[in-house]
């Protein structure tokens, strides 16, 4: 089974309402904090993008569906914060004694905000693999979608394309395997593919008879076909 | 491994979203942990100095020269960062471009990923619901919610971005713009075109 956040082809969820280009980057100034208090909280390098993603995923659907977008990253980094043991339940309750933390060495200073963005955190590995597949070649997505490392685990196959028929599109080189990497089971590299799907072999009631979704997926959500 | 804990840590703090916030940051910045002055820092970075505007040169160089052009669609990566737009969230960039036969679009379906370092942080639509549920299956009715409708002729390509790549969609360059300058092109380029949610303006006459 998947989780709330995998919505991908869901029914009933009303229209999309666009926004002017100089609309403001931030609606409030606490979207603002939520942002840069997550993005600090990372340099602090007790987790990975795809560990803070899958707390996010973990909300429960309830609370995902009710939060709002920043409420989720501020309510999931609250809770990642204390799984990882960087604060206690006291801290957040404000029972615990303020103390300077074992791990404010490595805190992100403002000179060094530059430099963290600029720098990124490129998931292209070297090693891993050689591609199975090649440019044209079908495919079927793997059944069970869900994570193979883990039960309720990490994975960035969209249930919306499970078993389905497709072609590969591109290569784009290995890549970290989040499903694993997300739970510290190391970064497990394996070629990436951009694959290419009509929209027929995804819903009973395409738009139009020629449309295509493309997702990336890591080699091993694929089987020869 | 995972664990749901029906005990969420997060229910501990003051349930009201900008008090949750505050709270955090507050508790964090006793304990050394985050430096308020960086994130100002962070903020300034993504409010004033990376947004749409970087992603709108990028358009309006490739329109004007097919060098750039070849590259882009070859390694957009390479491309990008040579004019100097390149970090978080832009580490992998895949350039589509649209044709008279092809619409590219974009999506997150799982999240809400997106070219940072050209865009900027992505509008409220595109991290909604609304949008992740429904880009996928019924993209041409999405295209209508924003007042875009296309030809018969011109299928859509939804590129869901699920992996660590992220995608920027070169729109169509209009027409009656050849004497117009690079900088009079990228102000035709909105952020939305280069979603695929749009299309680039033609200019005013």
């Amino acid at each position: 089974m998947t989780r709330v956040h995998d919505m991908g082809g869901r029914f009933g969820d009303g229209p999309v309402e666009p926004e002017a280009d100089d609309a403001p980057v931030f609606e409030e100034d606490w979207h603002a904090r939520a942002l840069a208090v997550t993005l600090a909280c990372g340099a602090l390098g007790q987790w990975n993008l795809d560990t803070s993603r899958h707390a996010r995923e973990r909300l429960a659907p309830k609370d995902y569906a009710r939060f709002s977008y920043y409420e989720k990253w501020i309510s999931a980094l609250a809770d990642l914060l204390v799984e990882k043991g960087v604060l206690t339940r006291e801290d957040l309750t404000g029972a615990a004694a303020e103390k300077t933390h074992a791990l404010a060495r490595r805190a992100l200073k403002a000179d060094a905000v530059a430099a963290a963005l600029a720098k990124g955190g490129p998931a292209d590995r070297p090693d891993g693999p050689e591609p199975l597949f090649s440019p044209g070649q079908a495919v079927r997505v793997r059944v069970p979608a869900d994570s193979r490392h883990a039960d309720g685990g990490h994975t960035r196959l969209p249930q919306y394309a499970a078993g389905a028929r497709g072609y590969i599109e591109r290569l784009h080189g290995n890549h970290v395997l989040p499903d694993s990497n997300a739970h510290g089971l190391g970064e497990a590299p394996e070629p990436l593919y951009a694959v290419r799907f009509h929209a027929r072999m995804l819903w009973s009631h395409p738009e139009h008879p020629d449309d295509e979704v493309i997702l990336d997926m890591w080699q091993s959500y694929l089987e020869p076909l | 491994m995972p664990h749901d804990d029906p005990d969420h840590p997060h229910s501990l703090l003051p349930p009201e979203p900008a008090l949750r916030v505050k709270a955090l940051e507050t508790i964090l910045t006793a304990k050394g942990l985050i430096d308020p002055a960086a994130l100002d820092g962070i903020i300034d970075t993504y409010e004033n100095r990376i947004g749409p505007q970087n992603g709108a040169a990028v358009v309006a160089k490739a329109w004007t020269d097919p060098g750039f052009m070849a590259l882009l669609l070859d390694d957009a990566t390479a491309a990008v960062s040579s004019l100097g737009f390149y970090g978080r969230q832009g580490e992998h960039i895949v350039a589509v471009e649209n044709t008279p036969q092809v619409h590219n679009m974009v999506v997150c379906t799982l999240c809400s990923c997106y070219p940072w370092p050209l865009l900027g942080i992505p509008p409220a639509w595109y991290k909604s619901d609304a949008y992740r549920a429904r880009a996928v299956r019924e993209p041409r009715k999405v295209l209508a919610d924003f007042g875009v409708t296309l030809s018969e002729g011109t299928s859509v390509r939804v590129w869901d971005s699920t992996a660590e790549v992220r995608y920027l969609v070169i729109p169509m360059r209009p027409e009656g713009t050849d004497d117009l300058s690079e900088a009079e092109l990228a102000a035709l380029v909105s952020r939305d075109s280069m979603i695929g949610t749009a299309l680039a303006e033609a200019p005013a006459r």
